[in-house]
């Protein structure tokens, strides 16, 4: 097999055998994406230094212990990275050269990895195709007639490409979980508060979650454990130790309640709901008890998030005027002025009360009927889109294809909860996602049992033929 | 037609803690070499993210709790927006609707002001005491600065961050401020008390101590429908000034029949005017200024919640106030309001008072004497122990005439009923009011012991 078709941790076994070579691992990644990224588009800048990092850390293998020396990671472009530029793929900030890294990144670098390059997104990650990108849109390997979902697009075609070994990406609302659906592989939203900020162009403040996008679930639970954990340099960053989310076999055992509510199903067409009952199956063949429930329609999240991410877009985005870093204001494109101008409208006086303030009661009673879930279940099923990818230009003239898109992941993202995406089947040969969400902080719970319906399904072993 | 003031002042003081508000830049700026204290977070860089100060958010309520105020359990920082080059994240953060705290006072010692220019009754001072309520005390950052300067022959602005993200507190009040004097007082008392509780050097030079006034005269003691704001007043005497030349032409302008516009004023040291603000920049700051803020929640910084035992551990930390030791001095020391006033200015003043208080009990020396001493002296004293010695040799020649003696413990008597009616009740402290008493009629030269010993005989004669 290529090195760089590895999962993470095959590539760390390997390399700690020494079956092969940081640099062989880091060249068969770049080889790929010589290969193929002119036609899928994933990354957006490459690290120049990638072999000589590789190089480095080989030499360093003997007396170096970090657990992921050597090992070749995407990074999404809204990261800060101090030798690489960062664009957020917007031209408001094209060249830009950060003076800082980010915590995710630094973190990532501590452990030994090799940021391998950056990664197309929708601009400022407003949107769920990563067709809105200021530098052209990344394609969905599995079919380059789609979209690979958004707004971390560009990394999950570039785990689903094997252009890596793994990927960060970042959701305010589906931006992990939706284009991993999309792609065919596993992306986790870590709780708001888990994974710090610091560093990550800022979308949506109130609900922006980093996480991994990798090739299995185990692979998602070692990178969180490595970028998760309180930040001094955010204060929203929790407090909470991480716990141990090595997946063992022993916890694999535990039986768990899950709920499954009917408006996220009814969102659904016939063969998604299908697959959805398959997976459902897999579940109860482990033991898992699965009941039908209610939650809040999915339909009322896309107004809370829609306002409470206008809002603060609008504010986050003033610091771009130009005047000490960056291009000026005229390189916004499209759809940033168009949030602009909704957040600009949302905040103004005699509208807070209108829009914001109701939006954020909304918000509480969605939090509440959460709550009120938990009670009954340990999790939540909920698969991340209705259905797979879209055709390209599907988002052109659709201001609101990202809400709509990610109705489903709205809800848990707004309550700031965590979940996952998994590879759960196909349509018509595109990927389609499974997923679960749980309360805040249950990452344990969830990166358990989504590692248990990995063990017994092979969709997630399935490659596009590029 | 007579017009009466109305008049609310804005304080901004910014805290001397080590660190800025959001980052760990150190927040002294003064002098410093432009731009040489930033970092990611003060400069508004991509993906900076604030972690409030915790020093500052205890000293803004060691501030609002000197201030009578209520502490918020609830409080909150929110983004207010507007657009200006020395605001790199198009926003300040600060405190809208819930500040950390709210509805203080603090007591003028005079109304005499007020009352003379005015002829109505004044919310706030209602029970004859001249209060002026505090609606808010609250905690922002401070802006960066900028620098209009000449570079190459080109006329430029220069921007300087070291000042950016610095805490800034502001202190708002009602408007219960009825004249320049009363203005000057307010301030001068701000001024004194935030500088003994340790917090800020509220330099005024140095701008860490800023003042603006709201003014707006009314016929009838409601609050009028315009206010005219005057910024960047940079001293007490400024503030007065623009204060009686507002009001003047404030004046005039209603005895013409029109009414004043709302507008933001600027103070001219040169013309000793206001002057409405015309510049580019500030026409346009005022324009931005007159939209609105957009205030909303801050969602980079978790809601702040005070528990009662957290709020008390800070009402802990006050130091003894300047009113709470003026009305000890006057009491325990028989001092007119005049002295105390003088004694208390400083805390340094006032701890050199007491020691020599102190130092003086064991010769005799009473407290008036020392006090007036000090505030009559034109030399200045090392330490308390010298001036108790100047004091002691010049007091050498001391009245001892007992029939002299009598007369002055006869006026004190007749004047002080109640310090005798205590005497009699066996409070002790009485005794020592009266022997100050004593010793300022005759200034400070009758023979202590003799003064105690008569003293005595003749409480005890009438007892």
């Amino acid at each position: 097999m290529s090195l760089n078709k590895l999962t993470l941790t095959q590539a760390i076994k390997n390399l700690q055998a020494k079956k092969c070579s940081a640099f062989e691992l880091v060249k068969a990644c770049l080889d790929q994406i010589n290969r193929y990224d002119s036609k899928i588009h994933a990354f957006l800048e490459l690290n120049q230094d990638a072999l000589k990092e590789a190089k480095l850390a080989d030499n360093q293998r003997r007396d170096n212990s970090s657990p992921l020396l050597g090992i070749p990671i995407a990074i999404k472009d809204n990261f800060l990275t101090q030798n690489l530029p960062t664009t957020a793929a917007s031209k408001v900030l094209e060249g830009y050269l950060p003076q800082y890294e980010s915590t995710v990144t630094r973190k990532l670098k501590e452990a030994g990895a090799i940021i391998i390059g950056k990664t197309n997104m929708d601009a400022w990650a407003h949107g769920s195709s990563t067709e809105s990108s200021d530098f052209g849109p990344t394609l969905n390997p599995w079919n380059t007639q789609f979209l690979p979902g958004g707004s971390s697009g560009g990394s999950t075609a570039a785990v689903a490409a094997d252009m890596c070994i793994a990927a960060i990406g970042s959701e305010t609302a589906g931006s992990i979980r939706l284009p991993a659906a999309w792609c065919g592989v596993t992306g986790f939203k870590p709780t708001y508060g888990r994974v710090s900020r610091y560093g990550v162009i800022a979308m949506a403040s109130s609900t922006d979650s980093p996480g991994p996008i990798a090739k299995t679930v185990e692979d998602c639970a070692f990178l969180t454990q490595i970028i998760g954990g309180f930040d001094p340099y955010d204060a929203t960053s929790s407090s909470n130790p991480v716990p141990l989310l090595t997946l063992s076999k022993a916890k694999v055992k535990t039986k768990l309640k899950i709920g499954l509510p009917k408006e996220y199903l009814e969102a659904m067409n016939q063969e998604t709901k299908a697959l959805v009952h398959e997976a459902i199956k897999v579940l109860q063949n482990q033991g898992h008890v699965i009941e039908p429930t209610s939650l809040i329609s999915p339909k009322y999240a896309i107004g809370v998030y829609t306002i409470v991410q206008r809002s603060e877009v609008s504010s986050n985005l003033s610091r771009y005027d130009g005047i000490r870093y960056g291009q000026d204001r005229t390189k916004f494109g499209e759809e940033a002025i168009r949030r602009i101008m909704l957040g600009t409208f949302a905040l103004s006086s005699g509208y807070y009360d209108q829009y914001y303030s109701k939006a954020q009661k909304v918000r509480t009673l969605i939090i509440e009927d959460f709550n009120q879930a938990f009670k009954k279940f340990d999790l939540i099923i909920n698969p991340p889109s209705p259905g797979p990818a879209l055709k390209i230009g599907a988002s052109k003239n659709e201001p609101l294809f990202g809400e709509m898109q990610d109705m489903l992941v709205e809800p848990s993202s707004v309550a700031g909860l965590t979940g996952v995406s998994l590879p759960g089947g196909f349509v018509d040969g595109l990927p389609f996602g499974f997923g679960f969400v749980g309360p805040q902080f249950s990452e344990d719970k969830v990166l358990n049992i989504a590692h248990q319906y990995q063990q017994a399904t092979d969709w997630h072993l399935r490659k596009p033929q590029l | 037609m007579t017009y009466s003031p109305v008049i609310g002042l804005e304080v901004h003081v910014e805290l001397k803690t080590l660190s800025k508000m959001f980052c760990g830049c150190p927040a002294d700026h003064f002098g410093k070499k432009p731009n040489t204290q930033t970092c990611p977070v003060c400069l508004g860089l991509p993906g900076a993210l604030p972690v409030p100060n915790k020093k500052a958010i205890d000293w803004t309520l060691l501030i609002g709790l000197a201030l009578d105020c209520q502490v918020n359990h609830h409080s909150k920082f929110d983004r207010k927006h507007y657009f200006y080059p020395d605001l790199p994240k198009g926003y300040q953060i600060s405190q809208y609707d819930e500040p950390l705290c709210v509805n203080g006072h603090l007591t003028l010692s005079t109304s005499e002001e007020s009352k003379a220019t005015s002829e109505v009754t004044h919310s706030g001072s209602s029970d004859g005491e001249n209060r002026v309520r505090i609606n808010r005390v609250h905690l922002e950052e401070d802006t960066g600065k900028l620098i209009h300067a000449e570079v190459d022959g080109e006329k430029v602005s220069l921007v300087d961050f070291n000042r950016s993200g610095v805490p800034l507190v502001e202190i708002v009040t009602e408007a219960d401020i009825h004249g320049s004097a009363a203005a000057k007082e307010f301030v001068k008392k701000i001024h004194q008390l935030i500088r003994d509780l340790g917090v800020s050097d509220c330099d005024m030079e140095k701008g860490s101590m800023r003042l603006e006034a709201n003014i707006s005269l009314s016929k009838d003691g409601t609050l009028p429908p315009y206010k005219v704001e005057v910024k960047n007043l940079n001293s007490f005497r400024f503030l007065g000034r623009a204060i009686d030349y507002e009001i003047a032409r404030q004046k005039e302008l209603l005895t013409r029949g029109q009414t004043p516009p709302q507008e933001t004023r600027g103070w001219s040291e040169a013309k000793n005017q206001t002057f409405a603000q015309r510049s580019k920049e500030v026409a346009q700051r005022s324009k931005e200024e007159a939209q609105d803020y957009r205030y909303f929640p801050e969602p980079d910084i978790p809601p702040l919640v005070f528990s009662k035992e957290q709020i008390d551990a800070i009402r802990a930390k006050l130091p003894e106030l300047p009113q709470m030791k003026a009305a000890r001095f006057a009491k325990a020391y028989g001092l007119k309001p005049s002295v105390v006033t003088i004694l208390t200015k400083t805390q340094a003043s006032a701890a050199f008072f007491e020691a020599a208080v102190k130092e003086g009990q064991k010769v005799s020396l009473p407290p008036t004497v020392i006090a007036n001493a000090m505030v009559n002296q034109r030399q200045a004293f090392k330490n308390p122990e010298d001036l108790v010695r100047h004091l002691q040799t010049q007091t050498q020649e001391k009245v001892s005439d007992k029939i002299t003696l009598r007369q002055f413990i006869d006026q004190v008597i007749t004047a002080h009923t109640q310090a005798v009616s205590d005497f009699k009740a066996q409070k002790p402290q009485a005794i020592g009011f009266l022997i100050g008493q004593i010793q300022r009629l005759s200034h400070g030269k009758a023979d202590g012991k003799l003064v105690h010993q008569l003293l005595l005989e003749r409480l005890e004669s009438s007892r």
